[in-house]
């Protein structure tokens, strides 16, 4: 798994690729929760994640559950189709703020 | 269980590590077995899941262990047989959530009861330890049998 971490307009985007599984979430959930506590609104990029686990899907759950006690953004944003596979047998596909791309996010908050 | 019938037997410790390797061998028997994309994307997943329960809570001590994992060719589809030698776990602690709470724990059962047709703890016959057997329906045998 690698993570990259970049800025576009107010948010913090966190891009996740490969394999998220137990051994490599915790590093997600690091960086995540490391943005958010710094203040950052924070997109999770999921467009290049091959296979994504509980334990990775824990990750974006805590991610949502801090933004939202600190009045922050947390979505996410280009998730692959295997990912959303797990979201939905997760019933959480209705939960997270999804959005196609960070671009479609930052145009749609402009425009309010 | 006839050995005939066992697809395949990986022996493995129980680490994080280890994840990656045992889902490419459930993939490569799902798709011996003909199973579409999908359904082995589930199905390795569930197994996933499982084996990751046994690292994260049958073998919370950190100290590890060892995991056996057999796979069966049974009529109609496929059967899993999850072996741990940890300590005897209480079943009422392995039941799905609910999933209106929404909490970071406890999706991995939920998802083996979503992704599987049967789950079932046993106790083993010799020996300390724990084994889970899952068995899924697979829509490419089912063709199978009908031609």
């Amino acid at each position: 798994m690698k993570i990259n971490v970049s800025t576009q307009g107010q948010y913090t985007i966190v891009a996740l690729s490969g394999e998220v599984d137990l051994q490599y979430s915790p590093q997600a959930r690091t960086q995540i929760l490391r943005q958010l506590n710094a203040g950052h609104h924070v997109l999770a990029d999921l467009s290049a994640v091959e296979y994504i686990d509980s334990s990775g899907i824990a990750s974006l759950v805590e991610g949502f559950q801090l933004a939202r006690d600190k009045g922050l953004e947390f979505g996410l944003v280009g998730v692959s189709e295997r990912a959303m596979q797990v979201l939905e047998l997760a019933r959480l596909d209705k939960v997270f703020e999804i959005h196609a791309s960070a671009a479609e996010r930052i145009k749609q908050r402009a425009s309010v | 269980m006839d050995k005939t019938d066992r697809l395949r037997i990986l022996r493995f410790p129980a680490r994080a590590y280890q994840l990656k390797e045992l889902r490419c061998i459930v993939h490569s028997a799902m798709k011996q077995l003909g199973c579409g994309q999908m359904d082995t994307d589930k199905i390795v997943l569930a197994i996933n899941e499982a084996c990751m329960n046994v690292i994260q809570h049958a073998y919370a001590d950190n100290r590890g262990g060892e995991i056996i994992l057999e796979i069966f060719d049974v009529p109609h589809g496929v059967l899993f047989r999850l072996r741990d030698f940890a300590e005897a776990v209480d079943e009422c602690r392995i039941q799905s959530r609910d999933l209106d709470d929404i909490r970071p724990g406890g999706l991995g059962v939920h998802i083996i009861h979503e992704v599987m047709d049967s789950v079932e703890f046993k106790r083993p016959a010799e020996g300390k330890g724990n084994i889970l057997e899952m068995r899924k329906r697979l829509a490419c045998k089912e063709e199978q049998h009908e031609d």
